[in-house]
């Protein structure tokens, strides 16, 4: 069943009948997902994609049963919705929105304290158990089933390291994509932890970027839990400091935070780092059989 | 977004924190009328004239060709006026702008600050920012002010306070009193502090700062405390509650090229290098960068069209990668997934023959759905260019465009 969703889930689609929302929750529809219905403040009764629509989350939750939901909402609503996800009790809450303005994700943060809700993202491409749900926003037939764990913080370059993963002989167990924003809900470290448990992954590949200090958060928690290989990325070696490379979290702010020092940390924590992205899927495959 | 220092402290008096009190104009007349009436305000014939440009070490840079500091004190109108006439329309160089500098469009005649009174003046450092790790602003500061921080933190950090404030409210009185004891002060000063920190949180987290520094703070003679610099960044996600401020915007400081792109829905960000890139994705365009470097080039730009990869977004992408004559190649990077390489492919194509004149060589690397049938387009396009599938045979094409 590999981690955070998988064919038991009961899925409901935050942003149901927006054009993001219905695009996305027809092709996780289409993937097999057991997508339950959706929330629309207002659309409440009415149904979408043959499945119900809802006013409130707490409504979907009491109707469906749901445990999981994925935001579509927009930037400006969407640390609103998260919290709404959380009080009526959702477990695992997907945020792909992206452009939420941080002072609203330390909100966000504080709320979820003591809940028993996690939250991936936001700014992310969402989750994929291969061959059972998708969470996301990621194209499926990529992922084919397998024991390979990815947690990234990027989208197209997980489904570039996927890709290798698969053209190796390998395959994928879930894919995490924790998200580009300074304040995530599931940072590295978590999302690394659930793959390390996890008796249906035998190999952990983790994708970073520059800024903030995650990585090497995870890399010292997997020095000291190390079951199975992990091959690590760092992306932005080439970027200059004090510019913001398309994601909100990925700008340098010191020494620390560049991709040589977290490659370096990673690499002292026996972590198998790779340089060129073009060598994730390999590098993974000869750890597999050392 | 960045906002200049003069547009910072009309923001800041709105949250009732003192500040420097000055008069923003931008030219020479303007300047000697501001003069006078900053005279008239404070009885002082000193004033201080700043030079308004993103960029930090001002005091100690220069305008290009000249001995003209971008901070410097006017004791008459005649002063001011020379002093206006070195600044306005020059290039300011410091420490922080390169060699290149920055235009000086607008200059702030601003208020002395040390003027004499009852008791000595005092420099402080204070800033609020987002601590990444807790997910919690924290307030960092000094007794070491007008210095650079950096130094500070690298040769004493022991001189330098942080003080967390919870994400469920305010900045809490008793913070507020530990940062103003933290900094020796006592009495009015302590006070006043209290008030200026406080007022200052309110400010920092109402208009959505990523974040904001005062450097110095400073106690005047008469105890008072006032922001006499202020660097102020505002998070660009939340501009859409803040129209406001987000007409503030001064795109004469931002590079030219990165605007146009800008226009287009394209994230872009110039480098020096000479290879070009285009790609869908953040982390992707950075991997794809780090990429170019491994194969024995330097990246130009970072440049991520985002999920909707057409002939438009292509067209543009060329366009503006382009303008950087030391552009020796182009490496387009699309991981098709919901976007279909073919359509990619296509635009690519389009793009290219509405474009003409192309003499560099293009590697296009298209991979995901439809790659083979995308291939196959570029491949009997009759264009000079070279595709991929694989990510390893883009680099060596790289390594073949650069050598």
């Amino acid at each position: 069943m590999a981690v955070l969703v998988n064919k038991q889930s009961k899925i409901i689609v935050q942003g149901f009948t927006g054009t993001e929302g219905t695009f996305h929750a027809t092709q996780m529809i289409e993937y097999g997902t057991n997508v339950v219905g959706g929330v629309t403040p207002g659309k409440g009764g009415s149904s979408h994609l043959d499945k119900p629509v809802f006013n409130t989350v707490a409504d979907a939750v009491k109707s469906t049963g749901a445990d999981v939901s994925i935001i579509f909402v927009p930037p400006a609503f969407a640390a609103d919705a998260i919290m709404e996800a959380a009080e009526a009790g959702i477990a695992l809450v997907v945020c792909i929105t992206e452009g939420i303005p941080v002072q609203d994700m330390v909100k966000v943060k504080n709320y979820l304290q003591g809940t028993k809700t996690r939250l991936i993202g936001p700014n992310c491409p969402g989750v994929i158990t291969a061959g059972e749900a998708k969470v996301g926003i990621m194209p499926g037939f990529i992922f084919k089933p397998g024991r390979i764990g990815i947690v990234s913080k990027s989208g197209t370059l997980t489904y570039e390291a996927a890709d290798q993963v698969v053209k190796a002989g390998l395959g994928i167990s879930t894919a995490i994509g924790i998200g580009g924003d300074p304040i995530i809900g599931t940072p590295t470290k978590e999302a690394v932890e659930l793959l390390m448990n996890d008796p249906e992954t035998d190999g952990i590949i983790m994708i970073g970027e520059i800024g903030g200090s995650m990585e090497a958060e995870a890399a010292r928690w997997i020095k000291e839990n190390k079951t199975k290989p992990v091959v690590g990325f760092i992306a932005g070696q080439t970027a200059p400091p004090g510019r913001r490379m398309g994601h909100a979290g990925a700008i340098i702010g010191g020494a620390d935070d560049t991709a040589a020092a977290k490659m370096k940390i990673m690499a002292e924590c026996g972590i198998d780092v790779v340089a060129s992205p073009a060598d994730i899927g390999k590098t993974m495959a000869e750890a597999l059989k050392k | 977004m960045n906002l200049h220092e003069y547009q910072a402290k009309e923001l800041l008096k709105k949250y009732n924190v003192p500040v420097q009190e000055g008069i923003a104009v931008d030219t020479v007349m303007a300047a000697e009328e501001a003069y006078r009436q900053i005279k008239t305000q404070t009885g002082n014939n000193f004033a201080v004239i700043k030079a308004q440009i993103h960029a930090g070490g001002r005091g100690k840079g220069k305008i290009e060709g000249t001995e003209q500091r971008g901070v410097a004190v006017a004791k008459s109108a005649e002063d001011a006026a020379t002093i206006a006439k070195n600044l306005l329309g020059g290039t300011l160089v410091t420490i922080q702008t390169g060699a290149a500098g920055k235009k000086v469009n607008k200059i702030l005649v601003a208020q002395d600050v040390y003027y004499p009174g009852p008791n000595p003046v005092k420099e402080f450092y204070l800033s609020i920012l987002l601590d990444r790790a807790t997910g919690m602003n924290v307030i960092m500061y000094s007794t070491e002010g007008g210095m650079d921080i950096e130094e500070v933190a690298h040769n004493t950090p022991d001189k330098i306070f942080k003080e967390w404030v919870h994400p469920g409210g305010p900045l809490q009185g008793f913070q507020a009193r530990k940062i103003a004891f933290n900094l020796g002060l006592s009495g009015e000063a302590f006070k006043n502090c209290v008030k200026f920190v406080t007022n200052l949180y309110n400010a920092y987290v109402g208009l959505d700062c990523g974040m904001l520094e005062i450097n110095p703070l400073f106690k005047t003679s008469d105890e008072k405390i006032i922001a006499v610099d202020c660097k102020m960044n505002i998070d660009d996600n939340a501009l859409m509650r803040h129209a406001d401020v987000a007409a503030l915007r001064d795109v004469s400081e931002e590079d030219p090229t990165e605007v146009e792109a800008g226009q287009y829905n394209l994230n872009f960000v110039k480098l020096d290098g000479n290879v070009g890139c285009m790609v869908n994705g953040a982390g992707l365009a950075m991997a794809t960068m780090d990429m170019i470097k491994l194969s024995g080039g330097e990246p130009a730009n970072f440049l991520d069209v985002g999920g909707t990869a057409n002939a438009q977004t292509v067209e543009a992408g060329f366009r503006i990668i382009m303008k950087d004559p030391n552009v020796k190649a182009i490496l387009i990077n699309i991981f098709g997934g919901i976007v279909r390489c073919d359509r990619v492919a296509a635009g690519v194509i389009e793009a290219y023959n509405k474009l003409g004149n192309i003499e560099i060589p293009i590697i296009v690397r298209l991979q995901g759905t439809n790659a083979v049938e995308a291939k196959k387009l570029i491949d009997e396009s009759g264009l000079k260019v070279q595709s991929a599938i694989l990510l390893s045979e883009a680099a060596d094409l790289v390594k073949k465009a650069v050598a």
